[in-house]
């Protein structure tokens, strides 16, 4: 009997961990090019203001100086990701008349090096005529705020509404209702490789950028858009990536400022964002206002919710429009809501525009909805897990209108949670154990792009040697796709990892992919790959048929390079024979083969869901309010495991961002000034503040995915800030509803408890 | 004003002329062109650019460039075995999955090393405290902690 696979499930050592540890790997950030100059960007003062003078004179003047660009070196055109949707195009990147956020870019330079790029930066001078800016989407929303766009009254930017099933009849029926606001605060992707970009246009009017991106494909597009050149003039390569989080797959100042230089001048020139930079202007989380009304019957089987949101956009859409799409899609996960409605509001305010963060809007969903449930939990004298398992989606599952849930292991994985609170006993004074269930999608299939190509392709072409070449559109930002991609081709064609070469990261030699966001890759290039694999198997097959000439009753297949009839696998031949002779026999051409996957009649949202339940035990000190997370226990249903390797990475990384996001990470502001814009004042959690971390597979199998695999790197972001807050609730009686969970709000919130208890 | 300077750089002597401003890794990625100490936040607050000078873990970023003279210097660069064997550190680092951007691995391997290097048995809690000046924002640290546990018992191992 052959084994299942042969490549999948293994745990696979990342196949760039070689180049990464070597010091060999080369990012954007390493790129040098002969004659390559150095850019920096002036960025905007004023939360809100008119431009009504640049005088770059003196800058020019500046010995070392080369170029000084401006919003009217520009086309002036709006961009955005939204090619559908052109009123969403909002963005210049250089501003033209006005500048809505501080950090906003007007002019950028070019200089022999970095310090001569700042210095000339001092000497640009723009006369500003100051606006009254609005920061918050509760005031921008109001009659009579400061308007920011032209289009947008009340600064509303989009407007969301789902609904199904009857929700004032659900509230009817209810035995019990609640209401709480909640709110959700900002957070910042710190990617540890700050955006960057080196454009080159040469005098063939051919530009190339290398950058840090999370789609080269997406940056092609938009930068051949803004710059008005032939879309495959625009040649980007992004080999490595030091991070996205979701702060990589739109047009950023780096790019774009870099090639507007390039073209002034026809020399490379290089833009590194500093960390304040990337921190005051590089999009971030989306702050949101959320209020929720829930109906239950007395034992805990849920009836209706209503949901109103109201996000904090910043200046410009970005991302943001999905983001207010998703957190409402994913406010009703991963339950069975007989009815629901949602109504979401991104308003335009003066800050930093909010856009796409792992999780893209459900982990704000996530920590309202959770923490409400154990509320309701609470009420009602019902326990935790009851009520979630009461009311758990299931396989064959359809959310009205918007999805079909296929496969699905939340009550495994809610009886895996169970048995591990159990395991723990009574705990001591202080603490308690939360627990937030959650789902996500894997992969968006949103195409407000408008991209005509495939959502995914892969080429691949096998050499005399048996050797493979895979060619593939998606980006690998530390995720490891690139690592997965490499092992669902080598299963599917029945070789090994070591006989494939992986071609990324370049828009000249990649098919198209639309990049990693979304939770993609794994499902949308996985089964792209996996098509163009099986394809160049069948090919080698055929001539192994025509060679065995086996009863025509027979079928083959190729498992370790073994060629083979399935029944009888030891009637065969090598695979590296049978490639010589089918490339001897095609009149000397290599075997090569396409694959391709757009998702088709798949509902409003992703082919696929991903499932979970993650318990978080955690310590409160009453005098100090500090939080001690002491484990973080989490069942998971990612479908068929690709790379055990890798999701433990994913999984475990993800917890960490999200309990930052939970208990530490927040960009407070003044007037729209970020008020940490560094790595001191913004707490990251370090390597001595992690819990103990348990990881607990649950396996289904997913029949859109390849070999039945789903998304495990973003969803597990989702419920950890409602665990904590959870924990927190059942060690003290308080349930915090304001992001992030610090002491002060904890001692706040025993202060009022006491008063309350007094009274 | 500008300087000539002398030091060990992995094992071998340099000599180059800086500007007297400039930091450690401004002549480390720029004339010496070892692009593997990376720079995140050059405020000494993530860790990427970590080097070892001298025996010590630092960050390259803030360090004077003119005060390594006649110092010994190590990089990720210079982490391989004669025989162009990966070092414990590294093949600990690929074993455990402790890589995914990468940015922040190479300095990330020199403060494992230069624990290691003097401190054969850490326990994990003295792990976590070298790393910690060392951001990492993809892993949760939990597979870089277990290989510089790996790694500890392989060099004890050797010895």
């Amino acid at each position: 009997m052959m084994k299942k696979y042969s490549v999948i499930n293994t745990p696979i050592h990342n196949i760039d961990g070689i180049a990464k540890i070597t010091g060999r790997a080369e990012y954007a950030f390493d790129i040098k090019l002969p004659h390559m100059l150095y850019g920096k960007i002036l960025r905007s003062p004023y939360p809100h203001a008119k431009i009504l003078k640049i005088n770059t004179k003196k800058a020019e003047g500046l010995t070392g100086v080369k170029a000084v660009v401006t919003g009217k070196d520009t086309l002036g055109i709006k961009q955005g990701i939204w090619r559908r949707f052109k009123e969403l195009c909002d963005e210049e990147i250089l501003a033209r008349s006005k500048v809505r956020y501080i950090g906003e870019p007007v002019a950028a330079v070019a200089a022999v090096d970095e310090d001569t790029a700042e210095e000339a930066l001092d000497l640009i001078e723009v006369e500003y005529e100051s606006l009254p800016g609005v920061f918050g989407p509760l005031e921008a929303i109001k009659q009579g705020a400061p308007q920011l766009h032209e289009h947008a009254e009340r600064n509303i930017n989009v407007t969301r509404h789902i609904e199904w099933g009857d929700v004032d009849e659900g509230f009817k029926k209810a035995d019990h209702v609640r209401e709480d606001w909640f709110r959700c605060s900002s957070q910042h992707h710190v990617c540890m490789e700050t955006h960057n970009a080196v454009a080159s246009f040469t005098p063939d009017k051919k530009l190339t950028v290398w950058t840090s991106t999370q789609s080269h494909y997406y940056i092609q597009v938009l930068l051949s858009w803004v710059l008005g050149l032939r879309e495959n003039d625009v040649r980007v390569i992004s080999r490595y990536t030091g991070g996205g989080f979701g702060s990589k797959f739109e047009l950023d100042s780096a790019q774009f400022c870099s090639s507007l230089l390039s073209m002034k001048l026809f020399k490379p020139v290089k833009i590194i964002l500093t960390r304040e930079e990337e921190f005051m202007a590089t999009k971030r989380r989306t702050p949101m206002f959320y209020y929720l009304r829930t109906g239950v019957k007395k034992d805990g089987t849920f009836l209706a919710k209503e949901g109103r949101v109201f996000t904090e956009g910043g200046a410009y859409t970005s991302m943001g429009a999905t983001a207010l799409y998703l957190t409402g899609f994913f406010q009703a996960f991963p339950y069975v809501w007989p009815s629901y409605r949602y109504d979401g509001y991104r308003v335009y305010t003066n800050t930093a525009p909010t856009s796409a963060m792992r999780g893209f809007g459900a982990p704000q969903a996530t920590f309202c909805a959770e923490t409400q449930i154990d509320l309701i939990a609470n009420d009602l004298g019902i326990d935790p897990i009851k009520i979630r398992r009461k009311n758990a989606m299931y396989p064959g599952y359809e959310v009205p209108g918007q999805a079909t849930i296929q496969s699905c292991g939340l009550s495994q994985c809610l009886d895996k949670i169970e048995k591990w609170i159990k395991s723990q006993g009574k705990l001591p004074p202080n603490r308690g154990i939360g627990i937030a269930a959650y789902g996500f999608m894997s992969g968006g299939i949103f195409n407000w792009f408008d991209t005509p190509y495939a959502f995914s392709s892969a080429v691949i072409q096998v050499k005399i040697d048996g050797k493979v070449d895979l060619y593939i559109g998606s980006q690998d930002m530390g995720q490891g796709s690139n690592t997965t991609m490499t092992m669902i081709c080598a299963e599917e064609l029945g070789v090994q990892v070591e006989d494939i070469r992986l071609h990324m990261g370049d828009t000249e030699s990649c098919p198209v992919d639309l990049g990693a966001w979304g939770s993609r890759e794994t499902l949308m290039q996985g089964n792209a790959v996996k098509m163009a694999a099986a394809k160049a198997k069948q090919q080698i097959i055929e001539y192994a048929a025509a060679k065995l000439s086996p009863n025509i009753v027979y079928d083959l297949d190729i498992k370790d390079r073994w060629v083979h009839l399935i029944a009888r696998p030891e009637r065969g031949l090598s695979y590296y024979d049978v490639v010589k002779e089918a490339i001897r026999g095609k009149d000397g051409q290599p075997i090569i083969a396409r694959g391709h996957y757009t998702p088709h009649r798949k509902g409003m949202i992703s082919p696929a869901y991903s499932f979970g339940v993650q318990a978080v035990d955690a310590e409160v000190d009453p005098d100090t309010g500090k939080i001690t997370l002491k484990n973080c226990v989490t069942a998971h249903d990612c479908g068929q495991v690709i790379n055990p390797l890798g999701v433990k990475g994913q999984l475990e990384g993800a917890m960490a961002m999200a309990a930052g996001y939970g208990f530490t990470e927040d960009l407070p502001m003044d007037e729209g000034k970020i008020l940490n814009p560094n790595l001191v004042d913004y707490k990251v959690l370090r390597a001595t503040e992690m819990p103990e971390t348990k990881v607990i597979e649950v396996e289904t199998y997913e029949p859109e995915g390849p070999f039945g695999a789903k998304e495990a790197g973003e969803g597990l972001t989702n419920p950890t800030a409602g665990a904590l807050g959870n924990a927190v609730f059942h060690a003290t009686g308080l349930s915090i509803k304001n992001l992030p969970i610090t002491p002060e709000k904890v001692l706040e919130a025993l202060k009022e408890k006491k008063k309350e208890e007094k009274k | 004003m500008k300087k000539e300077i002398s030091f060990t750089l992995n094992g071998s002597e340099v000599t180059v002329t800086i500007d007297e401003h400039l930091c450690l890794i401004d002549i480390l990625r720029g004339p010496l062109g070892q692009t593997g100490t990376n720079e995140g936040c050059r405020e000494g607050e993530c860790g990427a650019c970590t080097v070892i000078v001298d025996g010590q873990a630092v960050n390259s970023c803030l360090y004077p460039a003119f005060e390594v003279e006649g110092k010994n210097v190590i990089t990720i660069e210079g982490l391989q075995e004669p025989n162009n064997k990966l070092s414990v550190f590294q093949q600990a680092f690929v074993d455990h999955g402790a890589i995914q951007c990468g940015f922040c691995t190479p300095g990330m391997i020199m403060s494992a090393k230069a624990l290691l290097d003097t401190n054969q048995n850490p326990t994990e809690d003295e792990i976590r405290d070298a790393l910690l000046g060392n951001l990492c924002r993809c892993t949760g640290y939990v597979q870089i902690v277990e290989a510089v546990k790996q790694a500890a018992v392989q060099l004890k191992n050797k010895k």
